[in-house]
């Protein structure tokens, strides 16, 4: 691939986190190693605990790592930076401030010197993009979660990060609205060639937004067990998406993983942490049926 | 019945309490007719309302007469002894809001700085446990001794009592800003000055509104002691004079008019607390 020519815009470097408790210390995670390159979705996928939120605030510079570095641009990451967007699981709104107020308090930090007008111009446009439009003066209590996300996802898009860190984003909403979220998360980051690297325990949503997978296996001690490349078109939709003959192979390969191998691989020493397998399902693949739950596979037998 | 509002029902049932309130006041204060047969020169002792049977407590009428003859004067001055309740409130209120008002100016700063840092909280925490629970009157003497003036003398016991609510809130509310609020700060790199002033200070106003306003209640409620002891002017004072000149009728009169004032310091900050609250 052209990928491992391009500078990573983000890159991990063995990097840990390691608590120290009464019972000894434990590593949630150590000697990591991935990167991010300009302009790709990357969705981490593992089961809860395994610390993809501490990744993500490793990256974000909001938490730091034990070991290791992560290079932004070739530079170290020492802190939290405008270059970086965060947009968080529960939102984090500033609930005395309206969506207008949210949204523009994040574009006079990144630019200190716009007028107000021209500030406010700036959120109209980012308010018009996730269709918030009728909404500015509303106070985050009066959002429903879906609306409140949106003003989360604004507020990122409006300082124009060089990359959007998503933790679980839509985990908290309805499959509805999720699924409207993700089609306009996808359109807007195809429109602006946004890089994005994204937490996400839903294996659908991987597959439609990401470019590649990063796999976690479970924690203490969990590592990237796998990466896997989307074999799918990247102007797939969420319609059409289902219909791909790599859909099922590729989704099955991903459950499988969460089903059976994330478990088996923890403090795994027979991977290589500097070069994890990175696989592309492909349709000759014998999809692991067996391994898989039937309620898992309702989709394709109604199909 | 069922059609009236909740309120208005509420405001009925008010209105009959008071009722019946005045009504028992007025027949317990009513006297009994002329008194039984007593020495005349024990019920000369005894004063007019022994011989009549009139109690020396003042029925509603009474003060409800001599309410009126306040309210439509209640800023004379006659010597000082003799001055409007309008006046004597003035004097009180002024001192509050001058040992209040000092009080905001430290306890605010004070008690942002004790919430931002650990460091800070621990070394100051041993002075305010041992400080916070002295009864501000016991200051008094020592007041009195340091400033040498009765007026400053009970401003700083008003500042004394109030800076510790307000203290100690604004270092919990600041204490417990929602982390998350802070982090979306600190990822859009806010600097230090605008961080405090546009997340921590609004995050955190609810909570500092709450201390200032058990501040402001504690403060009305000093100051009325404070003033009986240094004297000279404001309600406390008013108060313990009137009780030296057995007019029991001023002293209810002032006991509704303290009443009144507390409610009208607690209502405006409770309308300013509204303000600065946000729901989540
Ligand atoms: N102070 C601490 N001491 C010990 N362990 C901790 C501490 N804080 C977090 N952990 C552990 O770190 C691990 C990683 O947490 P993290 O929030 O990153 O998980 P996650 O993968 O995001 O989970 P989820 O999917 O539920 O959000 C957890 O297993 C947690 O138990
Ligand atoms: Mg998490």
């Amino acid at each position: 691939m052209s990928r491992d020519h391009a500078r990573p815009l983000v890159r991990a470097e063995s990097i840990a986190k390691i608590y120290h408790g009464k019972g000894g210390t434990t590593a949630v995670f150590e000697d990591l190693w991935f990167s991010v390159h300009e302009g790709e979705f990357v969705c981490l996928i593992g089961h809860s605990g395994c610390g993809k939120t501490t990744i993500l605030n490793i990256l974000a510079g909001l938490d730091r790592s034990d070991a290791g570095t992560v290079l932004a641009g070739g530079t170290e990451i020492d802190g939290p930076s405008l270059d970086r967007a965060v947009i968080f699981q529960s939102h984090a709104l500033l609930p005395w401030l309206t969506v207008l107020g949210n949204i523009a308090f994040a574009v006079r930090s990144r630019r200190p010197g716009w007028r107000r007008d021209k500030v406010l111009d700036h959120c109209r446009q980012f308010i018009d993009l996730v269709g918030l439009n009728g909404a500015e003066d509303k106070k985050p209590a009066q959002l429903s979660g879906g609306m409140r996300q949106r003003v989360g996802i604004a507020r990122a898009l409006a300082i124009e990060p060089k990359m959007l860190l998503m933790d679980e984003p839509f985990s908290a909403l309805d499959a509805l609205t999720r699924g409207m979220l993700q089609e306009e998360v996808l359109r807007i980051c195809r429109e602006t060639h946004q890089t994005v690297f994204m937490i996400t325990h839903d294996i659908d949503e991987a597959i439609l937004l990401a470019d590649r997978i990063i796999l976690m296996s479970n924690g203490p001690g969990a590592v990237i067990a796998e990466i896997v490349e989307n074999p799918l078109p990247r102007d797939r939709t969420r319609h059409d998406v289902h219909h791909h003959p790599l859909y099922y192979a590729t989704r099955n390969h991903l459950l499988d993983f969460l089903v059976n191998r994330s478990r088996d691989l923890a403090g795994t020493r027979h991977i290589d942490p500097r070069h994890p397998p990175v696989v592309r399902p492909a349709s000759d693949w014998p999809a692991p049926v067996q391994s898989i739950p039937a309620r898992a596979l309702g989709n394709r037998t109604a199909g | 019945m069922a059609a009236l509002s909740l309120g208005v029902r509420a405001a009925i049932a008010s209105f009959v309490i008071l009722a019946v309130f005045l009504a028992f006041w007025h027949l317990g204060t009513q006297g009994t007719g002329p008194g039984a047969a007593m020495d005349p020169e024990y019920a000369k002792l005894m004063g007019v309302t022994a011989v009549t049977g009139q109690s020396a407590m003042p029925g509603p009428g009474q003060v409800g007469i001599k309410l009126w003859e306040h309210l439509i004067n209640p800023f004379y001055d006659n010597g000082p002894n003799d001055k409007g309740i309008g006046i004597q409130l003035a004097y009180s209120l002024a001192r509050v809001l001058a040992g209040y008002a000092l009080a905001v100016a430290v306890a605010l700063p004070l008690g942002f700085a004790i919430g931002m840092s650990p460091l800070i909280y621990r070394a100051l925490d041993p002075f305010i446990q041992v400080l916070r629970p002295i009864s501000p009157l016991a200051w008094m003497p020592l007041a009195l001794y340091t400033i040498k003036d009765s007026g400053l003398s009970a401003i700083f016991v008003i500042f004394i009592c109030s800076v510790w609510p307000m203290l100690l809130n604004t270092a919990f509310g600041v204490a417990t800003v929602r982390r998350e609020w802070l982090n979306v700060a600190r990822t859009l790199e806010v600097g230090r000055f605008r961080l405090a002033f546009a997340v921590i200070l609004p995050a955190a106003a609810p909570t500092i509104m709450t201390g200032m306003r058990i501040s402001i209640s504690i403060a009305w409620l000093v100051i009325v002691a404070a003033e009986m002891l240094v004297g000279g002017t404001g309600i406390g004072y008013f108060v313990w004079n009137e009780w030296n000149n057995l007019s029991i009728t001023n002293v209810i009169i002032a006991i509704l008019a303290i009443g009144m004032v507390g409610m009208a310091l607690d209502q405006t900050l409770g309308r300013i607390a509204r303000l600065v609250t946000y729901p989540e």
